[in-house]
């Protein structure tokens, strides 16, 4: 079976050890995460995970049951790349000198849609939002004039068609 | 202060909704709440607050000192398994807490209520690398069902009412809470309200009507069906109806290791055990039946062989209350999710009688070549040496098949479970999933505790034995009429097995050099016997079956006698090998 990129979104409750637990059955199938972005979600007190993944589908679908499985996840879901709206966030940190001497860098941050952030006599940040492989190429960009500082975030997505938890969500506000 | 319960404490207060008590008095209240009045344990420092309180209370809350923690966990694990109730240990942190995981992850593979709960030290030095810290949360998550670390005493009650919820619903399994020493020390007003629902967690999914209904239409249709009912069906309680769906629809039925004893052994439709030691005719049959109707059971490698090739030539309905475990191994053509009760329930009235008479014959025609080729010889050897078979036939005979028969793991586990004979539910006590050797002593002491009017037989190979060999000191402390036998091969016979079949007889470290049995076990003050000859062995084991006291056997048996029939690693079920 063919290796696909998979984003999984997990409901859960905001519970300490959660992570601990969702990340141990990755391990024990020893799947790397690609990704995890761990925040909110349209669900009061309910948070929401996305982690990426590469693997077959029969593997995103045996560990996306045994997560939803865990007592504090209320329901996990897989899907493929095509069938989510997807980004990640990344930070530059950068001389500040260069700005003014390489002007080229000005035209890299108007081509890919980038933001300065902040600037100060040392340092500039400039914050890009989009898909990787946008991401990867801005750096290669960047790279030949010295980054001093970068990280990106995890993958945050969603999903095209309704997450089919909306039932849930009545029920629990009513409780 | 033995009378120190919450109604006098409320009346002298006057407060009747809640009283004030520290958090190790509110974890014993918590206990008592949940019905528990047994738990096995060891103290040690982060835990001497329970202790101190279970000291006030042991007229209400019997602790058994076992002389390990693992032995106090597998005790739980026995009692939870014969009586259907939760069991529970204790434990102080570090060592001691660490010493449950073995026990943990047992009762987790094998789906075994089980609340353990751990002394941890103050929350003010959490992650200080203080003395008798571990992670035991951390540690103990791949392994429990759901954990949870107190530091707060006012957490305790629902938390508590939580962790019996969690353990004993849905499909069972451990949970351990940790609790810091100042939680124990603590006061709260303490009240309690049972756990009924966590938002998260469906513990039993809504039967469908529909996969019910395409379920009947299979069964009904098929020409040679075949049931494996595994342990779903006795923690389900489902046993009545399990009886009456292979009655009414004449199906062949064949049960895992743990499902054995959910139905009589001697039943005339009962057709024995799947998997790697299970009996020749279901094994081979499963690659010939057209439909696989899987009963509370989850497809274990043991079981199934080569997934390549494990029952393609049949449609398969997976009767389950995991929906994790349907399609993980084995792709069925329809789920039925739910308790095991309730889905036998709504099949039952849709199943046509049946007979399968032709069907029968072909289970038959392969038991005669199973018992031509191997029963026999287990069972009546022409040679001198003893063999394990023999030994459970005479149990089963001195017993009249009424016994609770505790094993632990290794060659005499799979010939116990091959011959033991059994006609009531929750008799057959041994660790499936883990393979836990040393299980079987200290879950013989929980067995019996949960069954006291039961005859307890613990059958222990020499190298397991030795592994939990001290829980004898719980038997004899607490005079439990547990009986022990160990079938001694001076080997560690299942490695030894391999060794000689793919491992071109290379015994590495399989040869054990043993202690004398009898004269530990009487150190213990626990009357003790050694049998090396057949003729003393009827008579012995009668002795045995019929002392109202613990009793040890030695049974000396040949010590290079193999298993079979045997499924080699990665083999399909049907190239089981008989030699």
């Amino acid at each position: 079976m063919e290796k696909k990129w998979f984003t999984i979104s997990i409901y859960s409750e905001n519970n300490v050890g959660l992570l601990n637990r969702i990340s141990g059955i990755f391990l024990k199938r020893h799947i790397n995460i690609e990704s995890l972005n761990v925040s909110k979600s349209e669900i009061e007190n309910v948070s929401k995970f996305i982690v990426v993944v590469f693997c077959e589908e029969e593997i995103a679908r045996k560990i996306v049951g045994q997560i939803e499985k865990q007592i504090e996840v209320i329901k996990a879901f897989y899907h493929l790349d095509d069938e989510t709206i997807y980004q990640e966030s990344v930070l530059f940190k950068i001389a500040s000198s260069l700005l003014f001497d390489e002007r080229q860098i000005q035209n890299i941050i108007k081509d890919n849609n980038a933001t300065i952030v902040t600037v100060s006599r040392e340092f500039f940040v400039i914050a890009k939002t989009g898909r990787k492989h946008e991401i990867d190429e801005m750096y290669m960009q960047l790279l030949p004039f010295g980054i001093m500082q970068f990280v990106r975030s995890g993958r945050i997505a969603i999903t095209k068609t309704e997450m089919p938890i909306s039932a849930l969500l009545a029920k629990f506000q009513k409780s | 202060m033995n009378t120190n319960t919450i109604k006098e404490k409320k009346t002298k207060e006057g407060n009747a909704t809640s009283i004030k008590i520290t958090g190790a008095e509110a974890i014993i209240h918590c206990l008592l709440e949940e019905g528990v009045d047994l738990i096995y344990g060891y103290p040690g420092g982060a835990i001497m607050p329970v202790y101190d309180e279970l000291y006030k209370f042991q007229d209400k809350l019997t602790h058994i000192l076992t002389r390990h923690e693992q032995g106090a966990t597998h005790a739980a694990q026995g009692y939870a398994r014969v009586s259907g109730k939760v069991g529970v240990a204790i434990a102080t942190s570090g060592p001691g807490a660490t010493n449950l995981v073995t026990g943990l992850a047992d009762a987790q593979i094998d789906s075994t209520p089980m609340v353990c709960i751990t002394g941890q030290v103050g929350s003010h030095l959490l992650g200080s690398d203080a003395f008798q810290e571990t992670d035991i949360v951390g540690i103990s998550t791949p392994v429990t069902k759901w954990n949870y670390q107190i530091t707060k005493a006012s957490e305790i009650p629902e938390i508590l009412a939580k962790a019996f919820y969690i353990a004993r619903s849905g499909r069972p399994g451990p949970v351990l809470i940790d609790i810091t020493k100042d939680a124990q020390f603590d006061s709260i007003d303490f009240s309690y309200k049972k756990c009924t629902g966590v938002r998260s967690y469906n513990p039993v999914p809504k039967p469908d009507q529909k996969a019910i209904d395409a379920a009947a239409e299979l069964i009904n249709a098929a020409k040679k069906p075949m049931i494996v009912f595994g342990q779903g069906v006795i923690l389900g309680q489902a046993e009545a109806e399990l009886k009456a769906l292979v009655e009414l629809s004449g199906i062949p039925a064949a049960w895992t290791i743990l499902g054995l004893s959910a139905m009589d052994t001697d039943h005339p439709l009962n057709v024995g055990m799947v998997g790697m030691h299970g009996n020749y005719g279901p094994n081979v049959l499963t690659n010939e039946c057209d439909l696989l109707i899987a009963i509370g059971m989850r497809f274990d490698d043991r079981v199934t062989g080569n997934l390549q090739t494990y029952a393609k030539q049949a449609k398969i309905i997976h009767f389950e209350i995991d929906p994790a475990e349907v399609n993980k191994n084995v792709k069925c053509d329809v789920a039925v999710l739910g308790n095991s009760k309730e889905t036998l329930q709504l099949l039952l009235p849709l199943i046509q009688k049946n007979s399968h008479v032709a069907w029968h014959n072909e289970f038959k025609m392969k038991y005669d070549i199973e018992y031509n080729e191997v029963i026999k010889n287990d069972l009546h050897p022409t040679k001198d040496g003893l063999t394990m078979a023999e030994v459970i036939e005479e149990i089963n005979i001195a017993s009249n098949n009424s016994a609770i028969i505790v094993t632990d793991v290794g060659q005499h586990q799979m010939i116990a479970c091959r011959y033991a004979k059994f006609n009531q539910s929750k008799s057959n006590v041994t660790s499936g999933g883990l393979g836990t050797m040393g299980f079987a002593l200290p879950a013989a002491i929980g067995a019996k505790m949960g069954a006291m009017d039961r005859e307890v037989v613990a059958i222990i190979g020499d190298g397991g034995y030795q592994m939990t060999i001290q829980e004898l000191g719980v038997i004899f402390q607490h005079k439990l009429p547990v009986k022990i036998v160990v079938l001694n091969n001076d080997h560690l016979g299942m490695v030894r097995q391999w060794q000689e079949l793919f491992f071109e007889r290379r015994y590495a470290s399989t040869v054990m050099v043993n202690p004398d049995f009898v004269k530990i076990a009487e150190g213990y003050h626990i009357n003790a016997k050694r049998v090396s000859e057949r003729k003393d062995l009827k008579a012995t084991i009668q002795d045995m079956i019929a002392s109202k006291d613990a009793y040890f056997l030695e049974v000396k048996v040949e010590k290079e006698d193999n298993v079979f029939p045997m499924i080699p690693t990665g083999a399909s079920v049907s190239d089981i090998r008989l030699k």
